[in-house]
């Protein structure tokens, strides 16, 4: 007999298959991850869960009786009370009887439920809102590294040479092969002239002399710079200091914002979330609603309850504004600001929402995020709302500032590409 | 065995630690095959035994137990939802998966216990591996020496497809061939015909022989007529569409060999997926007899272990606890029922056996005089383990002790009846009626749709006609037979039609619309 440890053999045999199926299941996959996210918490959007998917187009059909034909037989266990004769009510459907060939592994039913991983659920979350593959993959990417110096290497790039290193090689090296020094050197040619002055054919100059040879083909033969000498400063890809950052999550909950809108606002604060939380390890999210008053909530009422009330979104920036200078001070957090609105509000509100905007909030903030959802197309079409003509004009001034339209869940994306595109901002 | 390498606990026994080692599972196997070789007289493959993550026994799970598997998308669904099941603790793994092979591989899995290794050795290692090597239907339809190999051929045949013809176009063939698997066995061995291999070496070998032969004598004395069979060494080659004598009930065979348009790589899949139908074929009839006889053997093994002193009063438990979820049996009105345990039917019947052969009754001696008590056991358990699948074996063995144990009832009703009627109960006059109907569920002829080519107009418009032969009314599920006469109609390039008729009379039932092939 042998027993065989089978154990370290490669892990994912399945993997193949389980793409293969995620392609065939592709658009239902694609649905249930909507849906999923749709009912899901912000912070938990990436994370792997249980999807249930409809089985059309998985099913794997065989020729097989139908349970509801012809004339049925068999044979049941556990008779307690029944004799022969008897007649007892069939049971719905007449299947799940006897007379029917368990179809295992879940193939009768309509519904079939598994788990996604959090790169694939991120992966078609992505998809849906039709991200460029570029910018997927900066997302999906966990941490953005720096090279940093770490000990020293014998190959490299020349630029990289670390003098200090080489030399002091160079110098143990030309010590422990006894190569002459100069001083050394200089002081046999002087006592070789000196000689020659004095003593023109003394032994003594005939014996330096040949030592002088000697030491300048050692000289020669003994390079003052060997290949062997260099050293360069080796670098590693090490992973940025990760700070901590805080969401600031504001909407518009008075009456006009119907549920397609606040899902797509769910949908931006989602995306959000996922790009700084590429860039921070620690993200807080903080919820403010307002009416014409704003409250911080938690994320629950914050999508689902509904307030009655005018439209003042300047309270929205003053409860914002308290919220950070009494919990997230500007030298330890990163502050991100995102706003979802329909776009209505009090018209003499204006003045106020400009001015704390440049004044307070724009300054100590990383970005703000406007965006504006309208229930279809026809919404565009209209004039520009309160809200868009307050905010327009900073989109041109301030450069952390983007305030987009949105009536899609493709109309997402665009709002980030200036946050996100490398290089642009520093973290 | 040897005793000098036990080092731990009681000296007598095997192990004493809960966790496995090489060590211990090495001692309890040679312990186990000394009782299972010489006390049971059974006879086994040589072992292989090979310890597995969890992980790896869902892949195996996936790939219908095959260690080698081509890629397929319906594996991994499989994989998914097991795996759902798993994490969420709706189901625990099997101890282990067993491979009709030879060697035979057994898979363990690492986190169980050394008494349930001792289990898992007893019951896959010698329990499956006798049946697999002794029973009929296996012997005569599955090559345990080749399987692996074959398989190693498969995968990388239809990896090669892939990367020919694209992932897609192989997916749409082994979407087909899967669809028509219980389709694709040969129930009865085929007449040998010589294939056209064979045909043309043996013309080859005709004409050498003339050349080495040749005298010119003969060429030039002897008048010599138009020797039409000789034509070129060949024999007129034989109508196409008589290659495959109708009617045919293994349909993949007959797509394989005659549809008209398809590409040689499609034919060679539905092969691999027909051979792949036919090495499972002998394991579907025989679930009862087969799971049956692993856990009869892991019994008797164990508790002999016990009586020997080398299995501990706590590894005992540990056994029996397991053993009795294995058997466990829910009645028909129990939410866990799904049909009647093959384990415990199994189990029972083959303790049955034994007590008839040991310790009759005189409802024993009448029910079976040939082996009531004539005390040989194992020698009737090892017949019936070789001859029998589970239709014959539950005819011929199912005694009415059985039957009252497992109170058995039998219920009949018409399509449209509202009731079931109770047909009989476990009494004198019904044990027959039971032992019949319950014997006609596991026989696959019935319970597997008898479904054949009738005809294929190859000369004219190339239709493929199927018949259903419905037996006692029991007609298709609609649905499905269309989604399956479409992968038929793709395969076979031309429309398909199915017809339904009654088994006896032959009376039309019903008649499925036509299916076109997709472009």
């Amino acid at each position: 007999m042998h027993i065989i440890d089978r154990r370290r053999n490669p892990q994912g045999k399945s993997l193949s298959n389980r793409q293969r199926f995620l392609r065939r299941a592709k658009r239902q996959v694609t649905e249930a991850v909507r849906q999923a996210s749709g009912e899901r918490r912000i912070r938990d959007v990436a994370d792997g869960e249980r999807i249930v998917i409809p089985t059309d187009g998985l099913r794997e059909p065989r020729f097989h009786h139908d349970g509801e034909t012809g004339h049925q037989d068999g044979v049941v266990p556990g008779n307690k009370t029944f004799q022969e004769g008897d007649r007892i009510p069939r049971p719905d459907g007449g299947s799940g009887k006897s007379g029917r060939e368990g179809s295992a592994d879940g193939d009768g039913t309509d519904a079939f439920g598994f788990v996604l991983t959090r790169e694939e659920f991120l992966d078609i979350f992505l998809e849906d809102l039709e991200l460029p593959d570029l910018m997927k993959k900066s997302v999906s990417r966990s941490e953005n590294t720096t090279p940093e110096r770490s000990g020293f290497a014998t190959s490299g790039s020349p630029t990289n040479i670390n003098l200090l290193r080489t030399m002091r090689n160079s110098l143990s090296r030309r010590i422990a092969l006894r190569r002459p020094s100069t001083d050394e050197l200089e002081a046999l040619r002087a006592e070789i002239a000196e000689l020659e002055r004095s003593a023109p054919d003394s032994r003594r100059l005939d014996e330096l002399r040949i030592r002088l040879g000697l030491l300048e083909r050692r000289t020669r033969e003994i390079p003052y710079l060997d290949p062997m000498d260099i050293r360069f400063n080796r670098f590693e890809a090490v992973p940025k200091p990760i700070t901590q950052a805080v969401m600031v999550c504001m909407m518009d909950v008075s009456g006009s914002m119907s549920e397609s809108m606040k899902d797509l606002a769910k949908r931006f604060f989602m995306l959000l979330y996922l790009f700084i939380q590429r860039r921070y390890r620690h993200v807080e999210i903080v919820f403010i609603r307002h009416t014409h008053k704003a409250e911080e909530v938690d994320e629950d009422t914050f999508f689902y309850s509904r307030e009655t009330g005018g439209t003042v979104v300047s309270t929205a920036l003053v409860e914002m504004r308290k919220v950070i200078a009494e919990r997230f001070p500007v030298s330890d957090w990163n502050i991100y600001a995102a706003q979802a609105s329909d776009g209505d509000n009090l018209t003499a509100d204006g003045p106020e929402v400009a001015a704390i905007l440049a004044r307070d909030i724009l300054p100590i903030t990383q970005y703000f995020a406007y965006v504006e959802v309208s229930g279809g197309v026809g919404e565009l079409l209209k004039t520009d709302s309160n809200l868009w003509r307050t905010y327009a004009p900073f989109s041109a001034t301030h450069r952390n500032f983007a305030a987009r339209r949105v009536a899609d869940r493709a109309d997402i994306y665009p709002v980030f590409r200036d946050l996100f595109t490398p290089e642009k901002h520093s973290v | 065995m040897s005793d000098a390498a036990i080092t731990t606990g009681d000296p007598g026994l095997l192990f004493s630690e809960h966790d496995w080692s090489y060590d211990a599972v090495q001692r309890t196997y040679d312990a186990i095959e000394e009782i299972a070789l010489k006390e049971l007289g059974l006879d086994v493959y040589p072992n292989q035994i090979e310890v597995i993550t969890a992980e790896q026994m869902l892949d195996a799970y996936a790939s219908i137990g095959m260690p080698l598997m081509y890629n397929h998308w319906s594996f991994g669904k499989h994989f998914a939802y097991n795996e759902l099941l798993y994490r969420k603790g709706a189901r625990g793994l099997a101890y282990e998966i067993v491979i009709n092979s030879n060697p035979c591989i057994s898979y363990v899995m690492e986190d169980n216990s050394m008494a349930m290794q001792a289990l898992v050795i007893a019951h896959a290692a010698f329990g499956h591996n006798h049946f697999f090597k002794n029973n009929n239907l296996f012997r005569q339809w599955t090559d345990a020496e080749a399987i692996l190999d074959y398989m190693q051929f498969a995968k990388s045949y239809i990896a090669r497809c892939e990367e020919r013809h694209g992932a897609r176009a192989v997916e749409r063939v082994l979407d087909a061939a899967h669809a028509l698997m219980d389709h694709g066995v040969n129930r009865y061995q085929r007449k040998r015909r010589v294939s056209p291999k064979s045909r043309e070496q043996r013309a080859r070998d005709r004409l050498r022989y003339e050349e080495e032969s040749y005298n010119d004598l003969w060429q030039r004395t002897v008048p010599v007529d138009a020797r039409p069979e000789h034509d070129d060494g060949r024999e007129p080659a034989p109508r196409v569409a008589d290659l495959v004598p109708l009617p045919e009930e293994n349909i993949l065979y007959y797509l394989e060999k005659m549809a008209p348009r398809l590409e040689p790589w499609k034919r060679e899949i539905l092969r691999i997926v027909r051979q792949l139908a036919q090495y499972f074929y002998p394991q579907k009839q025989t679930k009862v007899m087969n799971e049956g006889c692993a856990t009869y053997v892991h019994y008797r093994i164990m508790n002999r272990l016990h009586e020997k002193g080398l299995l501990s009063d706590g590894g005992v438990l540990e056994f029996l606890h397991s053993h009795s979820s294995v058997i466990f049996q829910p009645d028909f009105d129990d939410k866990r029922y799904s049909g009647i345990n093959p384990y415990a039917l199994g189990f029972e019947m083959m303790t049955d056996i034994q007590r008839i052969c040991e310790r009759p009754t005189d409802e024993d001696r009448e029910w079976f005089p040939e082996i009531a008590g004539n005390g040989d056991a194992m020698g009737t358990l090892r017949d019936a383990w070789a001859n029998y699948r589970d239709e014959s074996f539950v005819l011929q063995f199912l005694s009415p002790a059985v039957m009252r144990r497992f109170k058995m009832f039998r219920l009949s009703a018409e399509a449209d009846d509202p009731e079931y009627l109770v047909e009989a109960i476990h009494n004198e006059r019904g044990y027959q009626k039971i032992r019949k109907a319950l014997a006609r569920r596991y026989d696959v002829a019935l319970q597997d749709p008898n479904i054949q080519v009738i005809a294929a107009d190859l000369d004219g418009d190339r239709v493929l006609v199927l018949r259903h032969e419905a037996i006692a009314g029991r007609l298709l599920d609609r649905e499905d037979a269309t989604a399956v006469l479409q992968h038929v109609a793709d395969l076979w390039g031309y429309p398909v039609a199915l017809e339904e008729v009654d088994a006896a009379s032959h009376d039309l039932l019903r008649e499925h619309d036509r299916v076109e092939p997709r472009p």
